[in-house]
């Protein structure tokens, strides 16, 4: 029973941060419809703004309210997502929507080698370190073991990350004019949708997430360069699982990874790296579209 | 005019000397330059840790020796008088590009000697090509043991031991401090070096510590970043140790990570090369971590003193603004190694500048001091060194503010290195055969 508990809260703990960092993913590829490699980089940029502000925050008299190292963070990411996410949708990704995929991808991964080398640039190869929010909430119990509470708050912030993309999806007008979009682009624009602004919102709505993934997990790791290339491999993981451009999917499917690596690593150790794409390859087997996405027809 | 000037010194000097000494045909050598290439990771994930301290290290060196600013045996300037040239190369791309990389410096950079590689798998594919140039190549950093225990080079040396003794001197310092141990787990990474040394250490515990289990042992990807779940899964076996040999931000990750969950108050944690990130965790690294750096290097270096340790110590430390972990360490007895062998090639060929054929049949079998101890060319037919290595605790000076190495064992080469010939997994299996100790 312990075991079980265990399994379901590492589970749960990789899988919250997984999602975080995976929902932004599928957003931009469900709208723009280009699977955006330099996702990993606007991760690793929030983890160094992130690092970079709440330093200063803490240099600057931070201690006397530490809980403002939490707001520092999701500004952080605020940041990263106003400064870049226009410049990358409108002064470059907007060339290229009605090219083929494939086109969106080797664009995007010059993006990805650009940030790589301007994060050197900017920030240096020496390690940031911001561990204080990590420490803040203290420890909790869970069963025979103890945890970082910070954990648990990574689970209810993409909780509610989830819950927030879902209502404005849903039950927002703007949410259902992106919904529309996603489903028929060119049908859209007939009816009078702008579709350009629509683009950006999406955009920059999946470069704050990907860029509050990096300022949630600055505090736990050495934020170094190269940090968010394996990210983005698990990310693509996910977001197959649950279907390209599918929320729910991207939910379904960080638990699922989430879950089944740490039975794995507790029961079954050697089959650590495996099982994700184990993972991935049965459900391909049964839903080649992913878990929340049906096959389409083809328009013509 | 910077050539004139360094050519006017150069002849100054070969005049002196003649003068001295009478040996005209050296006067030609001293106005030459020794070219060396530098090889490290610039980028990547191995920069910060390995590459970059070693390059500083290294061109921290190079400019002491060129203004001879270092103690005897090592106070005639450069090597054997003439001044060394760095050419740097950065090691990441992986094994093929530094395949390219190495003929470009030998037959385009005409460079006299290359010293470099961190990584195990350029460390293989380099030498061959090295046979093939007939070009002198100096391995100064990587771990395994495979290159000479599955290799024979006439150009090729390495003048770091390999990675065998790191986990036979942490088995040592378990048994010689009488720290129980029933069960013990290891979080490793998942490649070679990982699995090597997690192999070492299974090994070098079941012959000095028969009665110890090995319970979970936990191979994570390179670069995870997230241990939570390895974590729990160790803290939920309750071995008495933990050992690992994750390096760089992993490793620094991890610490952060556990320490917060406080494993380290449930059981003893050992690192097998974990000295090189208490310069960026500090105060984070909790203290009783046991310790090692890939031999006499760092903390232990400088807990162990010496005219040459506290020299380099405080002018790396002035130069960079922390203190040199075993990168750097490495990186000068390489360095201090190749110049050995030049200065002793030149004495044998009446001071000209030697040739790659010559600096070879100087460095076979050679000995020589540097920081980290007496470092002997001992195995792999004289191509292969050894090196005495330390095992210490880690302890927050809070007065100091910095961290010291408290406990420390200090172990001699010929103890936690295997003699020449023997493989390192069956030595270790075997019981530790022809060891020395005291």
């Amino acid at each position: 029973m312990d075991l079980l508990l265990v399994i379901l809260v590492d589970g749960l703990i990789y899988g919250a941060w997984l999602f975080i960092i995976s929902v932004g993913l599928t957003l931009v590829f469900g709208v723009l419809g280009i699977l955006n490699l330099a996702h990993g980089s606007l991760y690793a940029i929030g983890a160094y703004a992130t690092a970079t502000a709440v330093g200063i925050y803490f240099a600057y008299g931070g201690d006397a309210f530490p809980l403002g190292s939490y707001i520092v963070m999701a500004f952080s990411a605020l940041l990263v997502a106003v400064v870049i996410a226009p410049i990358l949708e409108r002064g470059l990704l907007r060339h290229f929507y009605h090219r083929d995929e494939v086109i969106g991808v080797l664009v995007t991964y010059g993006v990805f080698l650009i940030l790589e080398d301007a994060i050197k640039l900017i920030w240096g190869v020496d390690p940031l370190f911001v561990y204080e929010p990590y420490d803040l909430l203290g420890m909790v119990e869970a069963g025979p073991l103890f945890y970082v509470a910070y954990d648990f708050l990574v689970i209810a912030v993409s909780a509610v990350t989830g819950f927030a993309v879902w209502y404005f999806l849903n039950r927002t007008r703007r949410g259902k004019v992106m919904l529309a979009v996603i489903h028929d682009r060119e049908m859209s624009q007939t009816m009078g949708v702008n579709v350009d602004k629509v683009f950006l919102l999406a955009f920059g709505t999946g470069v704050f997430l990907a860029a509050f993934g990096g300022a949630l997990t600055a505090p736990m790791i050495s934020v170094s360069p190269g940090i968010g290339v394996n990210v983005i491999i698990v990310a693509f993981a996910v977001i197959i699982i649950g279907g390209l451009g599918s929320i729910e999917g991207a939910a379904l499917g960080a638990v699922m990874v989430g879950i089944s690596r740490a039975a794995s690593v507790h029961l079954m150790p050697e089959l650590e790296l495996f099982i994700i794409y184990f993972v991935m390859a049965v459900v391909l087997f049964f839903r080649p579209e992913g878990i929340f996405v049906r096959t389409q027809t083809r328009k013509i | 005019m910077k050539l004139s000037v360094k050519r006017l010194m150069g002849a100054t000097a070969a005049a002196a000397l003649s003068l001295g000494i009478g040996a005209g045909a050296q006067a030609a050598s001293h106005s030459d330059t020794f070219k060396i290439g530098l090889v490290t990771f610039l980028s990547g994930g191995a920069a910060e840790s390995f590459g970059v301290p070693a390059l500083n290290g290294g061109k921290l060196l190079i400019d002491m020796l060129n203004k001879g600013e270092l103690p005897a045996p090592y106070d005639q300037k450069g090597f054997g008088g003439m001044t060394i040239e760095a050419v740097e190369i950065d090691e990441a791309g992986g094994a093929t590009k530094q395949v390219q990389e190495f003929r470009n410096l030998v037959q385009r950079e005409k460079v006299d000697a290359v010293l470099g590689y961190v990584s195990s798998g350029d460390c293989l594919a380099v030498p061959p090509v090295a046979e093939e140039l007939k070009a002198f190549l100096v391995l100064y950093d990587c771990g395994t043991p495979r290159v000479f225990e599955e290799g024979s080079y006439n150009y090729v040396f390495r003048t770091a031991a390999h990675a065998t003794m790191d986990n036979v001197s942490l088995a040592k310092y378990m048994t010689s401090r009488g720290i129980k141990v029933d069960s013990y787990a290891g979080v490793n990474q998942d490649y070679a070096w990982g699995q090597d040394s997690w192999a070492d250490s299974v090994a070098s515990m079941g012959v000095l510590m028969p009665d110890a289990k090995a319970s979970t042992a936990l191979f994570p990807k390179i670069f995870a970043g997230q241990y939570g779940t390895e974590i729990s899964a160790v803290m939920r076996e309750k071995p008495d140790l933990l050992h690992s040999s994750l390096w760089g931000g992993d490793l620094q990750a991890f610490m952060l990570q556990a320490s917060a969950r406080g494993i380290h108050k449930r059981m003893r944690i050992a690192l097998a090369a974990g000295d090189h990130v208490i310069p960026q965790l500090g105060k984070k690294m909790p203290d009783g971590i046991i310790l090692g750096a890939r031999g006499m290097n760092g903390l232990a270096a400088r807990a162990k003193g010496g005219e040459l340790v506290d020299l380099l110590w405080d002018r790396y430390k002035a130069a960079y603004g922390v203190f040199p972990v075993q990168a750097p360490f490495r990186m000068w007895q390489g360095l201090l190694g190749v110049k050995s062998a030049v200065e002793k090639a030149m004495k044998a060929n009446g001071g000209m500048k030697p040739t790659a054929e010559q600096m070879a049949a100087a460095m076979k079998g050679l000995s020589w001091e540097a920081p980290s101890g007496t470092i002997t060319m001992a195995l792999g037919n004289g191509h292969q060194a050894i090196q005495p290595n330390a095992i210490g605790t880690t302890k927050w000076d809070e007065a100091a503010g910095e961290m010291t190495l408290v406990d420390v064992e200090y172990y001699d080469a010929e103890c936690v290195n295997p003699p020449d010939g023997v493989k390192a997994v069956e030595w270790i299996k075997a019981g530790f055969p022809g060891a020395k100790c005291d």
